[in-house]
C-alpha cells in the first residue's frame, strides 16, 4: 500500500482538477447562456467572447467575478451581463458596484457600514456629482492620486463602463427592438425622399424628417457608448476584412444599403426575447446567430470558442491549489521523515505545472503573443520559470527544498496574478512600442527568467535561515546542499538578468535610440545583475561563506522586488505600465520581512538552534 | 609599494567595493527620478566624476558620492587589470576570461557613447524637405545674410561660444558681434507689465519692448531652459577710419521665434536664436505620416513615417519606411519614429549618431557565451561529481 502512496495523492489531485473542470450546460427550456456566453465580439482591439466580457466587466465593478444578490442568491457573470444588456430595468437593481472608500460614501450622505456593494440605482441620484467629482481627479498623475480620489475616479469609470454596456446591444428602454429596426428601414426612402425635397426648396413632409433624425440619433448614441463591436464585417465584402461594427453604425449603415445585417436583427431578436422572458425564441435566435458567425467568421468563433473553455477552468486558480497540496505534503514529508510524501508531492507538482503551462499556453496562443505582456503575465510566468527550476533541483538533491520552494513561490505568484488582474482584461492589446515578438519573447522572457531565479535563490535562503536558526534541523549537509544549491540558481540568476538585460538595451537601442537610458526599470535590472555580480565576486574573494551568502540571497529578493514591482509605483518612466497604488503595503511588508531575516542569519552562531544541537551533540 | 597598489588596482576587493557604490548610485539616481527630469538626473548621477552637494548652480560645494564615470572608469581599469594580471589560458577558466572581456566591450562602448554620442531631432510636415536635424537642448544663434534672393548666408554662432562674455571672432561679417549678457534660463515681459523699475533689455529690436530677467534652471521632466542672450553690434572700422560704433543692442531668445531684421551695409540681415542645427549632405522628405489605432480603442497600434531619401553624393533617391522598433539607419546615424505633432500629420524623428552603438550588441554576444561556458562546465563537472559520490 506504502509503496502506491505517490500515485493515490496523484489521483487525488488529479480527480480533485476534473470535478472542477465540468463544463455548464444550460438546462432544456432556460436560456442557453453558455451559448452566448461563447459569441464573439470586439472589444479593446480583439475578439474575444461574452463570457470574458462578463467576467472582466464584473471584476472592474466589483472585484469578484460572480453576483450576490441581497437575498443571497448568487448568480454567475454571463447571467448577470445578459441582464444588462437586455434587460437593463432589472440589472439596474443589482447590486454591481462596490465602494469600500469612506469619504465616497459620505459624498452621498450614506455611512460605512457592512453594505459595500451597491445598485446603479441607489446611484442614479448621484450620477452627476460622481462625473464632476471623478472628472476633476482625471488630470492628476495617477501616482499622487489620494485614495479618495482614486476611489471616485474608479467608480465614475465604472458607471461609464456599465451605461455602456446597457447600450452596446440595443437602446437601454427598448422594449420591441426588432420592430423598432424594421419599421426604421421602411421609414427610409420616405425620409430621403422628403429630405431631397427640402434641399431643392420643394414643399415636403417634415413630420417624416423629424421622426427619422429622432430614431438615427438615438442609433448614433448607440454607436458612440457601444461597448463592445458585434457585427462583424460583411462577408460579401463590401468593407475592409478586420472591421467589425457597433449596432449603431451597422444600422446608420442601413440608410445607405437598405439592408440590415443579419447579425444585427438577430442581436435585436434575442434581445427582444430575452427581454420579455421567452426562452424558446431566445435559444432558437441564439443558435441563427451562432451558426451565422461559425460560417462567417470561423477564426473569431474558434478563438472565442477556447477562450470560454480557458476562463471555465480556471487553470491559474487549479494550478494554485496544487500548489498547496504539494507544500502540504512536503511538510508533512519532513516532520513524519517520509520520503514518499515527497515524491507525491513531485508528482502533484508535475500535475500542477502542466496546469499551469496549459494556461499560459492557452494565453500566448488567444493573444498570439509571448508569455510576458504586463505585469500581470510577468507573474504568471515567474512562477512558472521558479516550479520548474525547483524541480530541477528536486530531481539534483531530491530532500524536498526544490519542491517545497517551487510549491511556494508557484502559488504566491498566481495569488500577486490574481490580484494584479482586478484592472479588466489581462490579454489587452500592446502599446506600439511593445508591438514585437522578437523583443518580448527574447528580453522580456530571459529578464522575467532571472527574476524567477533571483526569488529561489531568496527562497532557499529564507529555509536555510528558518530552519537553522528556530529549528535543530539544519545538519552540516542539509546546509551545505542549500548553499550550493543557492549559488548555482544565483549563478543562473545571473546570467538570464545580465542577458536580458542586455537584450533590454539593445532593444532601446532599436527602438529609441539609444542603449541605456538609465529609466527606472532599466535601472532595476541593472541593481540584478550588479547584486549577482557582487554576490559572486564576494564568494570568489572568499569575503563571504554560506551564511553570508544567505544573507545575500536574502537582500536578492528585496532587490529583485523592487525591480519588479517597486520602480512601476513610482510612477516615472518608460515602462510605467502596470501601476499600482495598493501593492505598496504588500511590497513594503514583503521587503521589511527580509531584512528581518536577514537580521537574524547574523545573529551569532551559537544562538542559531541547529548549531547549538550540534554543539550539544558533539559535547 | 608599486606592487601593492598593482595588486589592489586588480584585486577582487575593488570589484566588490565598486560594485556596490553602483547599485547604490543607481538606487539614488532611480529615486531621485520622482523628483526630477531624467536629463538632470543623468548630468548628476550616471554622467558624471563626482556627485556634488547642494545640487544648486552656485555657492560652495562638496563631493559626496563618485558619479557614474568615475565608477565606470574605475571598474574598467580593475578589469583590465584583473585580465593582464591574471589571465590564463585553462579550459576552466576560459568563461571568466570571455565574460570579462565582454563586460570590458560593454563599459568601454558606454563610456564613449557618454562623450561621442548626439542626440538631434528632425519635425517634418508633410511634404516637408530638411536637410538638418535639430538639438533638443542646445540652441545657437544664426546671423542670416538675406541679400541672395536664392541663397542665405549664415553665421551660426553655438550655445557654448554664447556663453562666454566679449567679442566673437567670425570672419566674412562686416560687423563685430559681442556678448554682453547671457540667461541660462530666463523670462522676459512687455516693458510696461514688468513694474517702473524694468528696464528694456536691448536698444534695437523686438528687445527695446521686453524686459528680461534670469530664473533657477530647470530640472522637471517637460522643462527646459529657455536661454536669452544680449549682444551688442558694432561697425569694424576700415583702414583711415575712426574708432567703431556701436549699432546697438539686440535681445535674441529661445522664446522670439520670429527672426529679427535688420540692415547693415545695405543689404538686408536676420536674426534668430534657434535650436542648433546639424547639417546632412542627404536630405528627407516627409511624404505622409500614420498613426494606426488597433480597433474600437485609443490604444496606439502604429506611428509611420513614409519619407524620401535623397542623396546626390551617393546617388541615392528612394522612398523609406521609418516606423516603431524600425529605425532607417543611414550613414552611421539612425533615424528614429519618435513623435507626432500637428493632428497627427507631422512626424517627429530622432536622429542618433553613435559610433559605438555596435558595443553591446558585441559585449552581449561576448559575456553569454562566457557566463554559459563558466557555469555549464561547472555544473556538469558538479553533477558528475555527485553522480561518482552516490555510485559509491
Amino acid at each position: 500500500m506504502k509503496r502506491y502512496s505517490p500515485w493515490i495523492a496523484l489521483a487525488i489531485a488529479a480527480l480533485w482538477v476534473l470535478s472542477n473542470s465540468r463544463m455548464p450546460k444550460a438546462a432544456p427550456g432556460e436560456f442557453d447562456l453558455v451559448t452566448f456566453g461563447k459569441i464573439p465580439v470586439l472589444s479593446d482591439g480583439r475578439n474575444k467572447p461574452f463570457d470574458t466580457i462578463a467576467r472582466n466587466s464584473l471584476l472592474i465593478l466589483r472585484g469578484k467575478q460572480t453576483l450576490r444578490l441581497d437575498d443571497g442568491r448568487s448568480i454567475d457573470a454571463r447571467h448577470w451581463l445578459a441582464d444588462v444588456l437586455f434587460n437593463a430595468p432589472v440589472a439596474d437593481k443589482y447590486p454591481s458596484f462596490v465602494i469600500h472608500n469612506p469619504e465616497v460614501l459620505g459624498l452621498f450622505g450614506w455611512e460605512q457600514n457592512d453594505r459595500k456593494y451597491f445598485s446603479y440605482a441607489e446611484l442614479q441620484p448621484f450620477l452627476e456629482k460622481i462625473d464632476t467629482h471623478g472628472g476633476q481627479v482625471e488630470g492628476v498623475e495617477s501616482a499622487k492620486r489620494s485614495p479618495y480620489q482614486t476611489a471616485i475616479y474608479n467608480l465614475r469609470n465604472s458607471l461609464m463602463l456599465y451605461q455602456r454596456l446597457k447600450n452596446t446591444l440595443r437602446p437601454e428602454g427598448a422594449n420591441d427592438f426588432a420592430g423598432e429596426i424594421d419599421a426604421f428601414v421602411k421609414t427610409i426612402p420616405g425620409a430621403l425622399e422628403a429630405t431631397a425635397k427640402s434641399g431643392k426648396g420643394e414643399p415636403f413632409d417634415q413630420e417624416k424628417i423629424n421622426a427619422f433624425s429622432q430614431v438615427t440619433t438615438s442609433f448614433e448614441t448607440m454607436a458612440e457608448l457601444a461597448y463592445a463591436l458585434p457585427v462583424p464585417p460583411d462577408p460579401s465584402g463590401s468593407s475592409p476584412r478586420e472591421e467589425w461594427l457597433s449596432i449603431g453604425t451597422s444600422l446608420l449603415q442601413t440608410i445607405s444599403t437598405g439592408v440590415i445585417p443579419p447579425v444585427t436583427k438577430d442581436y435585436a431578436l434575442i434581445g427582444d426575447a430575452y427581454h420579455n422572458g421567452n426562452a424558446a425564441l431566445f435559444n432558437q435566435h441564439l443558435d441563427d446567430l451562432s451558426g451565422w458567425l461559425k460560417t462567417n467568421e470561423p477564426k473569431a468563433t474558434g478563438r472565442a470558442a477556447y477562450e470560454f473553455l480557458f476562463n471555465q477552468l480556471e487553470p491559474f486558480y487549479q494550478a494554485m491549489g496544487l500548489y498547496v497540496l504539494a507544500f502540504l505534503l512536503v511538510c508533512v514529508s519532513w516532520l513524519g521523515g517520509n520520503r514518499r510524501l515527497g515524491t507525491a508531492a513531485f508528482y502533484v507538482l508535475l500535475l500542477a505545472l502542466a496546469i499551469h503551462t496549459f494556461g499560459l499556453g492557452s494565453r500566448m496562443y488567444l493573444q498570439g503573443r509571448p508569455p510576458v505582456t504586463n505585469l500581470y503575465s510577468s507573474a504568471i510566468f515567474i512562477g512558472w520559470g521558479t516550479v520548474i527550476i525547483g524541480l530541477i533541483i528536486e530531481r539534483i538533491f531530491r530532500d524536498g527544498v526544490g519542491s517545497a520552494c517551487a510549491a511556494a513561490i508557484g502559488f504566491i505568484t498566481l495569488i500577486i496574478a490574481h490580484h494584479l488582474a482586478g484592472s479588466g482584461d489581462t490579454l489587452e492589446m500592446l502599446q506600439a512600442v511593445l508591438d514585437t515578438n522578437i523583443w518580448l519573447a527574447t528580453h522580456v522572457v530571459t529578464i522575467t527568467i532571472g527574476y524567477s531565479a533571483m526569488f529561489l535563490a531568496g527562497t532557499l535562503a529564507m529555509i536555510y535561515v528558518v530552519r537553522g536558526v528556530f529549528t535543530g534541523s539544519l545538519t552540516k549537509e542539509s546546509a551545505q546542499s542549500l548553499s550550493r544549491m543557492t549559488y548555482g540558481v544565483v549563478c543562473f540568476a545571473t546570467l538570464f538578468s545580465f542577458v536580458g538585460t542586455v537584450l533590454g538595451g539593445i532593444w532601446a537601442d532599436q527602438s529609441w535610440g539609444r542603449f541605456w537610458g538609465w529609466d527606472p526599470k532599466e535601472n532595476g535590472a541593472l541593481l540584478i545583475v550588479l547584486w549577482c555580480a557582487i554576490i559572486l565576486h564576494a564568494r570568489w574573494g572568499g569575503f563571504i561563506k554560506q551564511r553570508g551568502l544567505m544573507v545575500m540571497a536574502l537582500f536578492g529578493n528585496v532587490i529583485t522586488s523592487f525591480s519588479w514591482f517597486g520602480v512601476n509605483m513610482l510612477g516615472v518612466g518608460l515602462h510605467s505600465y502596470g501601476f499600482m497604488n495598493k501593492a505598496v503595503p504588500w511590497l513594503a511588508g514583503f521587503m521589511i520581512s527580509q531584512l528581518v531575516l536577514m537580521a537574524f542569519a547574523s545573529l551569532p552562531l551559537a544562538r542559531w538552534r541547529s548549531f547549538q544541537a550540534t554543539q550539544g551533540s558533539a559535547r | 609599494m608599486w606592487n601593492r597598489l598593482l595588486d589592489f588596482i586588480s584585486s577582487l576587493k575593488l570589484t566588490v567595493i565598486c560594485l556596490s557604490l553602483a547599485m547604490i548610485l543607481v538606487f539614488v539616481g532611480t529615486m531621485a527620478q520622482v523628483n526630477f527630469g531624467i536629463h538632470e538626473v543623468q548630468q548628476r548621477y550616471f554622467q558624471s566624476l563626482l556627485i556634488w552637494w547642494p545640487s544648486g548652480s552656485h555657492g560652495l560645494k562638496i563631493p559626496v558620492f563618485p558619479g557614474g564615470h568615475l565608477l565606470g572608469g574605475v571598474l574598467l581599469i580593475n578589469l583590465i587589470a584583473a585580465h593582464a594580471r591574471r589571465f590564463r589560458w585553462t579550459w576552466s577558466k576560459l568563461g571568466i576570461q570571455l565574460t570579462h572581456a565582454g563586460l570590458i566591450v560593454m563599459l568601454a562602448g558606454v563610456l564613449l557613447t557618454d562623450f561621442l554620442s548626439v542626440e538631434s531631432f528632425m519635425r517634418l510636415a508633410p511634404g516637408e524637405t530638411k536637410n538638418y536635424s535639430e538639438d533638443s537642448r542646445a540652441m545657437e544663434l544664426a546671423i542670416i545674410d538675406e541679400s541672395d534672393s536664392q541663397l542665405d548666408q549664415v553665421v551660426a554662432i553655438p550655445e557654448a561660444r554664447l556663453k562666454q562674455p566679449g567679442a566673437v571672432e567670425i570672419e566674412g561679417l562686416p560687423f563685430q558681434i559681442t556678448i554682453r549678457h547671457f540667461y541660462q534660463n530666463s523670462r522676459m515681459q512687455p516693458l510696461d507689465k514688468a513694474g517702473s523699475n524694468a528696464v528694456p533689455a536691448a536698444t534695437k529690436g523686438t528687445g527695446s519692448q521686453l524686459a528680461v530677467s534670469e530664473v533657477p534652471q530647470a530640472t522637471a521632466e517637460n522643462e527646459r531652459d529657455l536661454q536669452s542672450v544680449v549682444i551688442e553690434m558694432t561697425s569694424i572700422p576700415a583702414s583711415g577710419e575712426a574708432a567703431a560704433q556701436s549699432l546697438g543692442t539686440w535681445l535674441v531668445s529661445d522664446q522670439l521665434v520670429e527672426s529679427q531684421a535688420f540692415s547693415y551695409g545695405g543689404k538686408p540681415w536676420r536674426l534668430v536664436m534657434r535650436p542648433q542645427r546639424y547639417y546632412k549632405p542627404y536630405s528627407l522628405t516627409l511624404q505622409k505620416f500614420t498613426h494606426e489605432q488597433y480597433a474600437g480603442t485609443q490604444i496606439a497600434k502604429n506611428f509611420a513615417s513614409h519619407a524620401v531619401l535623397k542623396d546626390p553624393e551617393k546617388n541615392e533617391n528612394r522612398e523609406v519606411l521609418i516606423y516603431m522598433n524600425h529605425p532607417l539607419r543611414y550613414r552611421g546615424e539612425t533615424f528614429f519614429q519618435s513623435g507626432f505633432e500637428q493632428n497627427d500629420t507631422a512626424t517627429i524623428l530622432q536622429d542618433v549618431y553613435n559610433p559605438s552603438f555596435v558595443a553591446p550588441y558585441v559585449a552581449c554576444v561576448i559575456v553569454a557565451a562566457g557566463l554559459l561556458l563558466q557555469f555549464g562546465y561547472h555544473f556538469v563537472r558538479f553533477l558528475r561529481r555527485r553522480k561518482t559520490n552516490h555510485a559509491q
